[in-house]
């Protein structure tokens, strides 16, 4: 079966509100206000009727989520995981750059 | 059908008590988990860990398992005798969480379908999942696509194998094959939300959404960081000295780029709007030069380079004070 799809992109243009968050990431509020607490997420906004949280905040629900339920991972140690896997993400961009420079000088003419 | 060894996918001795089952899995889990490791195939490794561990945990499926024996090398063609599992009941065993879903055909050979503990809906949240809308539980994958598919947009065909409930109540798995629409500028880590195309609901729920998360294949010149790409650029020495205008390739094309005179290994130049461009965001390509010596290959090359000494008084190690 072959389907032509409608979809939508989650990217920096997309905002969401709690209600909008929870209907999309299928968690109960409470399990947002436990990731906020634990500096997990970071909305804007002062009153949880206003929060507006960033598209990157739906990754972060989404692992945070596998990580508990296939690791066994508690609410701390996700978000030591999750500040961990940041920062080897962006080791992982310096490496390839530096190794884009390292071929370079080694390369046999 | 081929024969898996549940041990040897642990990194186990065959002989393993129960706790070091839990550790060899725990270990390997934490190791593959498709969130932390970035290779290719560590979501297939994932697998077949939880399916291992989902024989191997539980004690009456793990004694039925080992009347195979250890003769029996992974891989290797497989059929279990009809009556292999006589006097053994796999009824209400300890079933983890893992998703049975994605098991392999030679688990379901032994165990059965019904013999899985069921999907991730069954795991802590699952309670809120299904109370909360009824629906079929929301599905993840990676969309690996090159940088120009990204910087042009596109079209990708991708088969996923997604759970269903048959008629008898089984989990099963039915390929599913999807036409994605890559949009312009999209980037790596964002995601594709297709509404509905999760899996099926129950009882008249609506089928849950898939998030494709999209990655870039490693590219021969280009390293993306966002929407930017980044190139180093390599530059002959004269071209460095004197200033030039030289050739880059971009996503979108050669464009020329006029290089400064006196310039340095490691200088960084910006190409505006030549990286991922979405309708409403841009990004730019970064060039960071790197100075090429060439190597002198004839004895005008030497003598050249011999001017160079006598004629240009430069020391690169001031800094250094030697």
């Amino acid at each position: 079966m072959t389907t032509e799809l409608q979809y939508t992109i989650i990217d920096e243009n997309c905002e969401y509100s709690l209600r909008e968050l929870c209907t999309l990431c299928k968690v109960h509020a409470q399990f947002i206000q436990d990731l906020i607490d634990e500096g997990i997420l970071s909305p804007q906004g002062q009153d949880p009727r206003e929060w507006r949280f960033a598209a990157i905040e739906i990754k972060r629900i989404q692992v945070s989520i596998r990580l508990q339920e296939d690791l066994r991972i508690n609410l701390p140690g996700t978000a030591l995981a999750l500040d961990l896997l940041d920062e080897i993400q962006e080791l992982r961009r310096s490496k390839s750059h530096l190794e884009q420079l390292y071929a370079l000088t080694n390369r046999v003419d | 059908m081929e024969f898996k060894d549940y041990y040897t996918t642990l990194g186990i001795d065959r002989n393993a008590t129960q706790d070091e089952v839990k550790r060899g899995y725990r270990k390997l889990a934490r190791k593959y988990h498709p969130d932390i490791n970035k290779e290719a195939t560590a979501e297939e490794r994932f697998k077949a860990i939880g399916e291992a561990y989902e024989v191997l945990q539980d004690v009456e499926k793990r004694a039925a398992y080992d009347k195979f024996g250890k003769d029996w090398k992974a891989g290797q063609d497989f059929k279990p005798p009809p009556d292999w599992d006589s006097g053994f009941e796999f009824t209400g065993g300890g079933y983890t969480e893992t998703d049975a879903s994605q098991f392999s055909d030679f688990f379901e050979s032994l165990f059965g379908a019904q013999g899985a503990g069921g999907t991730r809906q069954q795991g802590p949240f699952a309670g809120q999942h299904t109370r909360y809308s009824g629906k079929g539980q929301d599905l993840h994958a990676k969309i690996v696509i090159h940088l120009e598919d990204s910087y042009r947009g596109s079209k990708q065909s991708l088969t996923l194998q997604r759970p269903a409930v048959d008629e008898s109540g089984h989990v099963i798995t039915r390929p599913h094959t999807l036409q994605v629409s890559i949009p312009k500028g999209i980037t790596e880590g964002q995601q594709i939300r297709l509404t509905g195309q999760g899996a099926e609901g129950m009882g008249g729920g609506g089928n849950g959404d898939l998030f494709l998360e999209v990655a870039f294949a490693a590219h021969k010149h280009f390293v993306p960081d966002n929407r930017d790409i980044m190139l180093t650029l390599p530059i002959s020495p004269w071209e460095a000295a004197l200033g030039a205008t030289v050739p880059v390739p971009t996503l979108g094309g050669t464009v020329d780029l006029k290089i400064a005179p006196n310039s340095q290994t490691g200088k960084k130049l910006r190409l505006k709007g030549r990286g991922l461009c979405s309708a409403k965001l841009s990004g730019n390509q970064y060039i960071t030069l790197a100075i090429m010596v060439p190597k002198p290959v004839t004895d005008k090359d030497s003598e050249l380079y011999n001017r160079m000494k006598e004629a240009m008084s430069f020391n690169p190690r001031s800094h250094l004070g030697v």
